[in-house]
């Protein structure tokens, strides 16, 4: 019914057959004024929900009671920084308050009680202390602030050169597509970076963390408190942090905003090389709204924001329930489910396959780009996976580098090894750069979690995953991915979140998602790690696929995915862009074309 | 006068030229072609497939000599554009009926 337009035909003719243009012109005014009304409308709601508990204002019925202080709303953010990050930051003394007693008719009362008593003696003899030696406390208040501070730098400077992979992928999705269509590959690459930004600050940072709790490495307030949550304590989304007003306008909430932002735009450039070459510009812009507000983060909510996912272990004792360090599925594999559906639904590109169904190579156009922009990703990387500890002060850093490094050599080198000795074709380039790819891909989220020589293993498996998934992607599936972009991230997105599971020693992640001792995988003894992670990484893709879908067929009603086969044959750039990416050089634009036999 | 058109592989094109230029060839205009004869292109590889590139690139000079010249720069090009491998290319002689130098006005062998 889509396909053939069905859908938009009668919407038409409901409409009082008004032309496509003119419906799309009103379709565009509309969405923009409610986008602003929501400019406008969230930032007062959420205000207005922070001075509730102000006290009511005296009445003229009663002028002689004494007039309560002037009392401003009780906000717990720090939008000025100076407050954030105090002693209590510092694990070694353990001082934290610790709240109200414990409740006698709760069921596991004695156990309770006993860690309340700890926490209560500990926060007494610090208060003491305090007392007695007020220097001591000061300089235990600076070192906190100190800590907080650094571990602060740390996330936006792995946070910055995260957001330099934007670069490089662009370079290999474009130098992996042919020369007509250079001007609208990059663009792609280009607008998904600002548009999802302003998605997920729109809304999407506050489904995903809106009840994070706090960021506790940079000793941020607990304002992230909003959750949606069903039955018994199952949280399914966060509510709170629209545009981020209110107490989310808090330094330790900006600094994770910020890593998380750059995170999102990563899964978002992902689908732009599977669907590229026949991906019109105006669809594209749809989707990229579409998965900054609201596809990405309700995944991301699940397994990072302290959603259902990573709760299996603390309820259900399951491990330490989903564990993905620094996005193997909630970046990767959510990225390449949405390839491989927005790749097969817009269907392989004019030549790419033959009458009797056997696929023709479509060469690449520039492989030095493809090259560079793999080095590129690689030198983001080594902010992407030991950024994710949120912390310069976690030393296990070194690992996460460590491991990151020696699974993208092993990544590569398998790769190549596999296609050129036991495929028997030449040793591929671009299947190099793929190779290594597909090996930070899959170490992404065991990267602190594992040894050495786990990473070499993960990283060896995935050189061959992504080889022998781009073969059975092209040829048994039928599914035109010009770049391997379902290859890379979806099929070891999928291995790596797995590996978590099985590679994982014991030697890191101590109450990880508040479940006790540390994470293991199967080989280390815990099995209910493995389940988890598999429980994971199948609502990933369950989940992904019927968005994807969803979106791929609103977007498809709107506007329409694909470009005419004029434009196709044409190349994208003038015809979507209006400019040719290499201006001034002649172009054979049949001989880049595939003709279907 | 004779044109000479030959099809070389463009590797050997910087010792054509100097061959010519050694017999006592003035002028000479380069091309890059692509086309294919009885080699029928030939095989690349691409993320693991074979493929056939059906227009192999090749360079195409034309040179105009008088018909005395025609023999010494014909054997120069065969000399100089041999590989002795498949692909090497073809020259093409043929018969010139006129030729103007647009500067001076000049017309047949003076021009050449």
């Amino acid at each position: 019914m889509w396909r053939g337009n069905g859908g938009w035909e009668s919407l038409k003719s409901a409409l009082g057959g008004k032309d496509r243009a003119t419906l799309q012109r009103w379709v565009f005014v509309w969405l923009g004024l409610i986008a602003l009304g929501w400019f406008w409308l969230i930032p007062t709601y959420v205000t207005a929900q922070d001075k509730k508990e102000e006290p009511a204002k005296p009445t003229a019925a009663a002028p002689e009671a004494p007039k309560p202080a002037e009392q401003a709303p009780v906000l717990r953010n720090d939008p000025n920084g100076g407050k954030t990050g105090d002693v209590t930051i510092l694990s070694e003394v353990n001082v934290a308050d610790p709240g109200p007693a414990p409740d006698p008719k709760d069921k596991d009362y004695a156990a309770k009680k006993k860690e309340y008593d700890e926490k209560k003696k500990a926060f007494d003899e610090f208060q003491e202390m305090n007392k007695r030696e007020p220097l001591a406390a000061k300089v235990a208040a600076a070192a906190g602030k100190n800590r907080a501070g650094l571990n602060m730098t740390w996330t936006l400077i792995t946070g910055f050169l995260v957001m330099f992979m934007q670069a490089g992928f662009a370079m290999v999705e474009t130098g992996l597509c042919r020369a007509k269509n250079v001007s609208h590959t990059m663009a792609m690459n280009f607008m998904i970076y600002p548009l999802g930004m302003i998605g997920f600050y729109i809304c999407g940072f506050a489904f995903m963390f809106g009840g994070f709790g706090s960021a506790a490495t940079m000793g941020g307030p607990g304002v992230m408190d909003g959750m949606i949550t069903v039955g018994d304590g199952w949280n399914l989304l966060g509510k709170k942090g629209f545009f981020l007003q209110g107490e989310f306008y808090d330094m330790s909430v900006f600094a994770l905003f910020f890593f998380q932002m750059v995170f999102m735009d990563t899964t978002a450039t992902i689908p732009t090389g599977a669907a590229a070459e026949r991906w019109k510009f105006s669809a594209f812009m749809l989707y990229g709204l579409a998965l900054g507000t609201i596809m990405y983060p309700i995944y991301g909510n699940w397994v990072w924001g302290g959603g259902w996912c990573s709760q299996l272990g603390a309820k259900l004792g399951l491990g330490h329930g989903t564990v993905d360090f620094a996005g193997s599925s909630v970046v990767h594999l959510q990225g390449g489910v949405i390839a491989f559906w927005f790749a097969k639904m817009i269907g392989p590109r004019i030549g790419k396959y033959n009458k009797d169904g056997s696929p023709n190579p479509i060469p690449a156009h520039n492989i030095a780009m493809c090259v560079i922009g793999t080095f590129i990703l690689a030198f983001g990387w080594f902010g992407f996976n030991p950024g994710s500890s949120l912390a310069g002060t976690d030393l296990r850093n070194a690992a996460s580098v460590v491991n990151t490094m020696l699974a993208s050599a092993t990544g590569a080198l398998a790769a190549t090894m596999w296609i050129w000795k036991v495929r028997g074709t030449k040793p591929d380039t671009s299947m190099m750069c793929n190779g290594m790819l597909a090996g930070m891909v899959a170490i992404t989220a065991p990267c602190a979690f594992v040894g050495s020589f786990s990473a070499c293993v993960i990283g060896l498996i995935s050189g061959i995953i992504v080889v022998e998934s781009v073969f059975i992607v092209e040829r048994k599936l039928k599914i035109d991915d010009p770049v391997g972009a379902i290859s890379v991230h979806g099929a070891n997105g999928l291995w790596g979140i797995l590996s978590v599971g099985i590679f994982a020693d014991g030697s890191y992640g101590e109450n990880w998602n508040a479940a006790p001792g540390f994470v293991k995988g199967i080989l280390f003894g815990d099995a209910g790690q493995l389940a988890s992670q598999a429980i994971g990484a199948a609502a990933c893709i369950i989940y992904m696929s019927i968005a994807s879908i969803v979106v791929y067929k609103v977007v498809e009603m709107l506007v329409g995915n694909r470009v005419s086969p004029e434009v196709e044959m044409e190349g994208l750039d003038v015809p979507e862009m209006g400019c040719v990416g290499y201006c001034g050089m002649v172009m054979d634009k049949a001989s880049e074309s595939p003709v279907s036999k | 006068m004779k044109k000479i058109e030959a099809i070389i592989k463009p590797h050997r094109l910087e010792d054509v030229k100097t061959a010519l230029t050694q017999v006592g060839v003035q002028g000479l205009t380069v091309s890059e072609i692509r086309g294919f004869g009885r080699q029928k292109g030939h095989k690349e590889q691409y993320r693991g497939a074979e493929y056939t590139v059906d227009l192999v690139p090749k360079v195409k000079i034309e040179i105009v000599v008088s018909d005395s010249g025609l023999q010494a720069a014909v054997e120069a090009i065969l000399r100089s554009a041999r590989t002795g491998e498949i692909g090497d290319g073809k020259i093409f002689v043929s018969n010139l009926e006129s030729v103007l130098r647009i500067r001076t006005g000049e017309k047949g062998e003076a021009a050449v």
